[in-house]
């Protein structure tokens, strides 16, 4: 009942009245919330859109960019699937460590963790061998504004998956430190590192088929 | 009734909801470090925003008067064109950056939103605090970049590229990679603040405060900062793209192209620098109006409180900043008129320019409106927001004239549009920013600012500033160009405009100077301003009912204030004084009844 108040839709919250007495009686009993979530939750969202919009930005300059004659598309190793495996196995073990910690199992949750981890740095190895092959290979930022996308975006989803592991660090802390008190809290990061792991993993096989298949 | 999407209603005359949104725990300073230099209180932080925000502006406004020297009495202060342009570009770039969007969000929001919604605090301080400390390294780089060799940037405060980073444009070394990475540090304190402003306007309102009973300033900064999420990000980018081609030579914006004098060919090749143009507007654009929204919000609420009456038709007025905020992102192209675009382009662009102006001019008209028949105080802030109101209109209605390629075309890049964004974005907004300073300055210290100084501030400011943007209009009629380093040879131009130049030179050295009453106003009236009692205007909004003032730490005592009202609620008829504020419970006010828009 009291969550009905944040329901309203954008066009119903503006055409109210709030000079109206009628509507007065109703806004004296709202509770102030607009969103029925969490402000760490929300707190999330609004990291996950601006970072969306960063990457969506990107995306649009690359088409823009890669029907000029000059383009050349790089060959893709291997190894890249593998990357991409690697950090899809760790989004996917991330499920089974949110669900744990739902159920409040925290020694599975610790041990999905660290596999977790252990995987991310894996992945980010495994980037840096692709770009050592690649410029064994002659493959340059600068030679061609394909290689230069190629390891920008690599590097920016590397970034954004450092700042992932920061995170991760913070959520280890938790579960490691956690007492009957803070359990919720420690729900709590599981849940919001598991999102941003996820979407982390959207945004690089966005990137990657990108550039796979353009 | 649940159908509006209420709870159901409790009848009687004070139902208040049961509290919902959970006291935030405080976080408490323990010495002098913590409370003064890394708090995480919103009103320390927003004031080590403004300050911060002003003493890097007084280097803009420095930088003003020794442009304005050298178009008007060039050699009597000796520079060479490259120190013109990077004062040109420093000028531009500090203005609108560092001081206004800083200004608004980071010094107005910070005091303002916890205020006003009735919070305690922000929702996230530790991280509010970053967000200043991050803004003062993207200002520390941009200093640094003055002292590196080469010096800052003179590439124009649009930065484009191929010029931007080749040689030959003063800074293209050292200079443009400081400037980039400063902004790029800027957008990331920017986007820590702007979580802050987003999540607790939304989540931590105070009991009975539903969004459309907010004061406008806080829509205004609300939306700014909504806006300022999405176009913050493609500065990012394009900084991000330009940096790489500068530094290892890719070439996302650079065509192929001969190096400046040695006539060779650079290794560049094939980039777009109409790509750069485009992502720089769509930035560029709404951030014009990062800094015009808030402004709106709070000369609303000054309009409304100096006038004794509401606010006229608060709905349309929200409606506007939301609808002027939308369409702020598909005009960006207005700025590129004359970079070569399809027709139809900028037939579609044209078009959007001028759907934005019907928003626009509907707040100028509620404001005007407001005005009608008020009970007017000329009060400072009222002075001020009247003068907003003027500047403002005279370069909405330039920009109405830009935004018609055809007058464009020929005026693009002339000393017109000089005048347009200075109008508009430069005078008026700055004005109100005086007007909330002469406002809320008795919040913020207790005591109030001195009302004579203050009036002979306004004035001057006032007819100086318009003496020197209005013969701007005229001098781009005659084709004048803008970011010219000297105009005066051959000719081109008739002797008249030297004179105008001059006296438009003379105009900005007399109102830059005139900004030291106001300083001086300001420094001694913080210890030595007439005492101001509680609620000195007589408002309604919550920021002026703490049981403090200045407002403490968590800013309301014990409990929080419960609202009862929107934050118009003047000379209502039957009420006892003319104003009941927002927290005053219906029962302490029976016989009032409120007055319909
Ligand atoms: C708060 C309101 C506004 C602000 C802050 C603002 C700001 C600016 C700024 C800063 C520029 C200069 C860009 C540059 O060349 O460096 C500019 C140019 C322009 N403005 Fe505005 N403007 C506002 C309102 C309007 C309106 C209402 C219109 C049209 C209806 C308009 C149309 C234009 C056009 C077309 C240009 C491009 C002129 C050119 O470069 O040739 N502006 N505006
Ligand atoms: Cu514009």
């Amino acid at each position: 009942m009291s969550n009905r108040n944040k329901e309203e839709s954008i066009l119903q919250l503006l055409t109210q009245k709030p000079w109206d007495p009628a509507q007065a009686e109703l806004d004296n009993l709202h509770s102030g919330q607009t969103i029925d979530l969490s402000t760490g939750k929300l707190g999330q969202r609004y990291i996950i859109i601006v970072s969306t919009i960063f990457f969506c930005l990107f995306i649009v300059t690359y088409s823009d960019r890669m029907i000029y004659a000059d383009w050349q598309n790089m060959p893709e190793p291997l190894l890249l699937w593998f990357n991409t495996f690697v950090l899809l196995a760790s989004s996917i073990i991330f499920i089974s460590v949110q669900v744990a910690s739902n159920k409040k199992q925290f020694e599975k949750v610790k041990r999905g963790l660290l596999m977790i981890g252990g995987l991310a740095f894996i992945f980010i190895l495994g980037q840096l061998l692709v770009w050592q092959k690649l410029i064994g290979l002659g493959y340059y930022v600068a030679g061609n504004p394909a290689n230069a996308y190629f390891y920008l975006f690599t590097a920016l989803h590397g970034l954004h998956l450092i700042g992932g592991l920061i995170y991760w660090g913070m959520t280890i802390r938790k579960v490691w430190s956690f007492n009957e008190i803070i359990v919720k809290n420690a729900q709590h990061t599981v849940e919001l590192c598991g999102i941003y792991w996820h979407f982390l993993l959207f945004v690089w096989l966005v990137l990657f088929g990108l550039m796979s298949f353009s | 009734m649940a159908a509006n999407g209420y709870e159901d209603v409790v009848k009687g005359d004070d139902a208040v909801p049961a509290l919902e949104v959970q006291p935030q725990e405080l976080y408490h300073a323990k010495s002098f470090w913590t409370r003064y230099i890394f708090c995480q209180d919103a009103k320390v932080i927003a004031v080590q925003y403004s300050l911060t925000a002003i003493a890097i502006g007084l280097v803009g406004l420095v930088s003003s008067w020794l442009i304005r020297m050298q178009i008007a009495y060039p050699g009597v202060i000796p520079m060479d064109a490259s120190a013109y342009y990077q004062l040109v570009t420093m000028h531009g770039m500090i203005m609108v950056i560092y001081l206004l969007t800083a200004l608004f969000l980071g010094g107005f929001g910070n005091y303002l939103i916890p205020l006003m919604v009735g919070a305690r605090d922000m929702v996230f301080p530790y991280v509010n605090m970053l967000s200043y400390w991050v803004f003062l390294l993207a200002v520390l780089i941009l200093v640094a970049s003055y002292f590196v060799p080469g010096g800052p940037t003179g590439a124009g405060w649009t930065l484009y590229p191929p010029q931007a980073i080749t040689s030959g444009t003063p800074g293209s070394g050292l200079g443009i990679i400081l400037m980039i990475v400063s902004l790029a540090v800027f957008v990331v304190g920017f986007t820590m603040g702007g979580l802050n402003y987003v999540i607790t306007t939304l989540q931590a309102r105070t009991r009975g405060m539903t969004l459309m009973r907010l004061p406008l300033t806080v829509w205004g900064i609300f939306v700014a900062t909504v806006l300022a999420l999405f176009a913050f990000p493609a500065l990012l980018v394009a900084g991000i793209m330009m940096l790489l081609d500068n530094i290892l030579g890719t070439s996302f914006f650079m065509p192929a192209i001969l190096e400046a004098g040695l006539g060779e060919q650079m290794a560049y090749d094939g980039g777009s620098p109409i790509l750069f143009q485009h992502l720089f507007w769509f930035f560029g654009h709404p951030e014009v109006y990062i800094v015009a929204l808030p402004a709106f919000g709070i000369v609303s609420d000054l309009i409304s409180v100096h006038a004794r009456k509401n606010i006229f038709g608060y709905r349309m007025m929200v409606w506007a900043i939301v609808i002027i905020g939308f369409l702020s992102f598909i005009v960006w192209a207005h700025h590129m008129y004359v970079a070569g675009m399809n027709p139809w382009f900028g037939f579609f662009f044209a078009t959007t320019t001028l759907i934005i102006a019907i928003p626009t001019a509907l707040k100028v008209y509620n404001w005007v409106l407001t005005l009608w028949r008020g009970n007017i105080q000329l009060t400072v802030p009222m002075l001020f927001a009247i003068g907003f109101l003027i500047t403002f209109t005279n370069g909405g209605l330039t920009g109405l004239f830009l935004g018609n390629v055809i007058v464009d075309v020929p005026l693009s890049d002339t000393y017109f549009v000089v005048a347009h964004f200075h109008m508009v974005m430069g005078i008026a907004p700055v004005l109100v920013v005086y007007g909330a300073i002469y406002h809320w300055f008795p919040l913020i210290t207790g005591r109030f600012l001195n009302n004579r100084l203050g009036k002979i501030h306004f004035w001057i400011t006032f007819l100086g500033s318009y003496s020197i943007y209005f013969p701007m209009h005229y001098l781009g009629f005659m084709g004048v160009t803008r970011r010219y380093f000297e105009v005066f040879e051959g000719e081109a131009f008739p002797v008249s405009i030297v004179g105008i130049n001059q006296f438009i030179t003379i105009a900005a050295l007399v109102t830059g100077f005139a900004q030291l009453v106001f300083f001086y106003n300001l420094i001694v009236s913080v210890k030595h301003g007439d005492k101001a009692e509680k609620n000195p205007w007589k408002a309604c909004s919550l920021e002026w009912q703490t049981t403090e003032m200045p407002p403490g730490h968590g800013n309301f005592e014990k409990e929080l204030p419960i609202v009862h009202r929107w934050a118009y609620d003047f000379s209502v008829p039957g009420a006892n004084e003319d104003y009941i504020p927002q927290n005053i419970s219906p029962s302490e006010v029976s016989n009032a009844q409120a007055e319909k828009t």
